[in-house]
């Protein structure tokens, strides 16, 4: 698809929004509809859109493939210490209101770990197999 | 409205299953994904109805897009008449229309399903958790359990691909990586 110019030009104009629309989407959570799985589907459709445009090289270059793996496990990892913060700091496992100075600002801080956590997971799924579909297309191997 | 979009996504499932053009296919199952979405946002679930938008219409049909482009586009006709599956699915389909009817009716507020512990999450969850979204407060703190649970099966789904599409790599190509 990197021929057409009208592509191109639009999927640039586009990106940054969608971005930005993940971003709100995983910040606003706690007042609108959506949070983290929904941001990181948003994310990861951004970049899924630029590797369909720009080719899957281009895709590559922006979000490389280790840092796509190490997502995979950072957020689920991210999400477990969240819950052994709660331990340590007094609380019982996933027990945000000691993470704070008063239990609501606790909650507040709790909900914001764990929705990135999920968001950071969500989205390297998503980018990985999307990634590995993509590759074998692409006749990046032999077939077998 | 329900009505009306459940009746259209009727439609489109014959169509789906009718059709023989797997890139018809994914087009339409794209857009059954995007009725449902619209019926859950009538319904007042914008939370999964953004979920179901952007995974059902957006990430699946560019996945099933994806798989289409390695494999022939077009369903071969089948070699039998199915004819037992046909039966199996229209019992098993039949039992579920009869489980529907022991539900209680949608808007019943004396439903089992909300005497429990959605009066508590209503009246407490602003303000014990000062998050006004409900379905964020209940997702990420009063179900902090299911959604770590949920997380790893993601995480679990993603490990399954790489580990599957990986080992196919390794023994096709001969790059030896």
């Amino acid at each position: 698809m990197r021929d057409y110019l009208v592509l191109r030009v639009v999927a640039k104009l586009l990106i940054g929004f969608m971005v930005l629309f993940a971003l709100y989407v995983q910040f606003h959570g706690d007042f609108g509809p959506g949070g983290g799985f929904q941001a990181g589907v948003i994310s990861a459709a951004a970049i899924i859109f630029y590797g369909i445009i720009y080719g899957l090289p281009a895709a590559r270059a922006v979000v490389p493939e280790w840092l796509v793996e190490t997502m995979l496990a950072a957020g689920v990892l991210l999400y477990a210490l969240v819950g052994v913060a709660g331990i340590v700091l007094g609380g019982n496992y996933l027990d945000y209101f000691v993470l704070g100075a008063d239990p609501v600002a606790g909650q507040h801080r709790g909900i914001f770990w764990v929705e990135l956590g999920v968001l950071i997971t969500v989205a390297g799924v998503m980018l990985k197999i999307f990634y590995l579909f993509a590759g074998r297309a692409g006749g990046e191997e032999p077939p077998s | 409205m329900i009505g009306a979009l459940l009746t259209m996504m009727a439609a489109v499932a014959v169509a789906i299953a009718v059709q023989r053009n797997l890139f018809a296919v994914v087009i339409l199952a794209g857009a059954y994904s995007f009725l449902m979405a619209t019926v859950l946002f009538a319904l007042d679930a914008p939370d999964v109805a953004m979920t179901e938008a952007s995974v059902g219409a957006g990430i699946s049909t560019v996945l099933l897009l994806g798989a289409l482009h390695l494999a022939k586009s077009v369903e071969m006709k089948p070699l039998r008449r199915p004819f037992l599956p046909l039966a199996v699915a229209v019992a098993t389909g039949l039992v579920l229309a009869y489980g529907t009817l022991g539900l209680p009716a949608y808007y019943d507020p004396q439903a089992p399903i909300h005497t429990h512990v959605v009066p508590r999450y209503l009246e407490q969850g602003l303000k014990e958790t000062g998050v006004p979204n409900i379905v964020t407060a209940v997702l990420a703190s009063y179900r902090g359990y299911d959604t770590l649970g949920e997380t790893t099966v993601v995480f679990t789904a993603g490990v399954g691909v790489v580990a599957l599409l990986r080992r196919l790599r390794r023994r096709g190509g001969k790059e030896g990586r």
